[in-house]
């Protein structure tokens, strides 16, 4: 099996995935230049509303689709709900307390959100049922599976549909207005609350997708799981470039590329005995006898990556890669 | 602190230094459990006062706080247990392990000192998992921190025979702790008044009101704030390693995010940058879990005939809503500090 291809497809779907999550970020960062600190928990809560539904109807006669279908269409709209909710009870008030504020609000509505999942679907994960065959197709000696496909592609076709909505209709306009200058937007007729609170909804309506993807990749949802996506979608969108709508997608992909790379192979560069001179009578010699190894840091190491290349890219060039350097807020 | 004290107020002083010393023994009458309960609430006091170096007076939010508590009960931990076969004394581990996690601090503030302040929080906040993920894991291919199953059998404070674990006629173990933890409180508070009325307590307060006046008035921000990373994190560093002994074990699962947030959540509901605020706070939400402990259970059960929300679970929801609510109406807090208050009253723009 051709490990790095392998690598490379899984890579594209959770980096696929962290592109539609890391959008959430940067919509709203792009306007209110806010951390929705709390948009890894809408995305968790759009994989458990889905997968509650799901689990709910698998064992009624309805067709696997339109089961699938009905957990999405349950997810997408709660989570939307969510996200206005969010943006009108928590962010609004403190749009001009210093910015300290909201990130802390953002924090204590995250914590809520969680431990509310905790008190309605409990400790443990809710398993994603065996509603249809995942078939698995052979490329050029690696596997992709029919989960994987349409992650990638469901993945593409929402970035696309962004992408027109932000760049050629009328609304998108008055997005990109806002996160221009919120004040002059507000003097050529731009309505700023109704944008703000369209990029909670939108961010929160791409985050339920993206929740029910990566929650059927894995197969399962749990209540703690939008933490870390989160954090690495977060991740994603710096890398990109926070604010910036293309900077999200190719920082998501880039990410997950990344993560799964190195996951792949860090346990055999940081293997001593493959080092060459190390082995072989070399300063490791007894301890790689017979071929044994040494792994220094094997692949449970996977969540350092995000955080190792999110510091990396603020220290290196803090606006991302397509990002514009903003300057300091006076 | 400076200046001549009334009578009034000596008067005043003595009677809580009073209070404060009788306060284990009355608590004992409760259970021991009560005094070990105290010895949490001082340790987490420790810890508030801590990040309020960072988060208060320097104005840098750190989410990761909990990764140099951490460092500070590792350090111990190997230090002092059978796991290195090492049995330091814990005067010389606990500023070992405060320069540790002060240099922790330090080498995390680094590359985040460009940051402004939302950044900031998210590569703390990923900082703290980091460490989180390398004690978890750095049991193999050498075993050092044991990785998930933590470090057991870890030393007590110890002066020549004298342990601080063991009961010694009416002092119980507890009792000796809370008298040494109240002994640090003491020297911290000493060091948290004088920090502030310091020139670089001027000088955090002037790099969190506006760091580009501040650089033009001739502060050295980068030092300044680099100090404040180190210092707040040695005192996390401190903290932990009394943890490690009081406790006698750690593992990483101590060692979460929602301790952060707990933290964190101390310091804001208090008053950042108020000391006194921030006691409060801390002594406020670490008793709370106990308080629910005792009032939510019974209730629960009268009411419904059984429980319907874990206190555990409860609790974190209070610190959630306890976050939010206080920016909304308080944002500086339930016990500001008056320069404080000014800034966060001014409009952002």
């Amino acid at each position: 099996m051709d490990i790095l291809l392998q690598q490379i497809i899984n890579g594209l779907t959770t980096g696929s995935v962290y592109a539609v999550v890391a959008l959430g970020y940067t919509m709203v960062y792009g306007v209110i230049q806010l951390i929705n600190f709390a948009h890894g928990e809408v995305v968790m809560i759009g994989a458990m509303v889905a997968f509650a539904v799901i689990a709910a109807l698998a064992g009624s006669a309805l067709p696997p689709a339109v089961i699938l279908l009905a957990g999405v269409l349950a997810a997408v709209p709660a989570c939307m709900l969510l996200g206005y909710g969010l943006e009108r009870i928590a962010y609004r008030p403190l749009r001009h307390a210093p910015r300290l504020a909201p990130l802390i609000t953002a924090i204590g509505m995250s914590i809520i959100l969680q431990h509310l999942a905790l008190l309605i679907w409990g400790r443990n994960p809710i398993a994603f049922p065996q509603l249809i065959d995942n078939p698995s197709f052979a490329i050029g000696g690696a596997a992709i599976s029919g989960v994987q496909i349409t992650i990638i592609l469901l993945s593409m076709v929402m970035m696309a549909g962004l992408s027109w909505f932000v760049y050629r209709t009328r609304f998108g306009i008055a997005i990109r207005a806002t996160a221009e200058n919120v004040h002059i937007a507000g003097l050529m007729g731009v309505n700023a609350d109704r944008v703000i609170a369209a990029t909670f909804v939108i961010g929160a309506a791409l985050g339920a997708m993206a929740g029910v993807m990566v929650g059927t990749y894995y197969g399962i949802a749990h209540y703690t799981m939008g933490f870390i996506l989160g954090l690495k979608a977060f991740s994603a969108a710096v890398l990109g470039g926070i604010g910036n709508i293309p900077g999200a997608m190719v920082g998501g992909l880039l990410l997950g590329l990344v993560e799964a790379l190195g996951t792949g192979y860090i346990g055999e560069y940081t293997d001593l005995c493959r080092w060459p001179g190390a082995a072989d009578g070399g300063w490791m010699g007894e301890r790689c006898a017979d071929g044994a190894h040494f792994v220094l840091f094997g692949s449970n190491y996977q969540d350092v990556f995000a955080f190792l290349m999110l510091i990396l890219v603020l220290v290196l060039r803090p606006s991302g890669l397509l990002g514009e350097r903003v300057s300091e807020r006076a | 602190m400076t200046g001549a004290w009334s009578t009034k107020e000596k008067i005043g002083l003595a009677c809580v230094a009073l209070a404060l010393i009788a306060l284990p023994f009355v608590l004992a009458m409760a259970g021991t459990a009560w005094v070990r309960i105290t010895n949490f609430a001082v340790l987490f006091i420790l810890l508030s006062l801590g990040l309020n170096i960072v988060v208060g007076f320097a104005g840098l939010l750190d989410l990761g706080y909990v990764a140099f508590f951490a460092v500070g009960a590792y350090v111990y931990a190997l230090l002092a247990s059978p796991h290195f076969g090492l049995h330091l004394p814990f005067w010389l581990i606990l500023p070992i392990g405060a320069a540790v996690a002060g240099l922790a601090g330090a080498v995390l503030g680094a590359p985040t000192l460009r940051l402004r302040g939302d950044y900031l929080a998210i590569v703390t906040l990923g900082f703290g998992e980091i460490v989180r993920i390398f004690m978890n894991n750095l049991s193999a291919p050498v075993n050092i921190t044991n990785g998930p199953k933590g470090i057991n059998l870890i030393d007590p404070f110890r002066i020549g025979d004298f342990s601080f674990s063991a009961n010694s006629g009416a002092l119980s173990g507890p009792i000796k702790y809370y008298y040494f933890l109240l002994l640090v409180l003491l020297a911290v508070i000493v060091i948290n008044r004088r920090l502030q009325d310091s020139r670089i307590g001027r000088a955090w307060v002037a790099i969190r009101e506006d760091e580009i006046a501040a650089k033009a008035a001739g502060i050295n921000t980068r030092n300044i704030k680099l100090l404040a990373f180190a210092m707040g994190a040695s005192f996390g560093g401190i903290a932990g390693g009394m943890f490690a002994a009081i406790q006698g074990f750690v593992s990483p699962e101590s060692f979460i995010l929602n301790e952060s947030i707990m933290i964190l959540a101390m310091v804001v509901l208090g008053g950042m940058g108020n000391i006194w605020g921030v006691i409060a706070g801390a002594v406020l939400l670490s008793f709370m879990p106990e308080l629910l402990r005792y009032t939510v259970e019974p209730a629960q059960k009268a009411l419904f005939g059984r429980m319907l929300v874990d206190p555990e679970v409860l609790r974190m929801l209070i610190f959630g809503l306890a976050l939010v609510l206080t920016m909304r109406f308080r944002p500086a807090g339930l016990w500001p500090e008056t320069r404080h208050r000014r800034e966060l009253d001014a409009d952002r723009k």
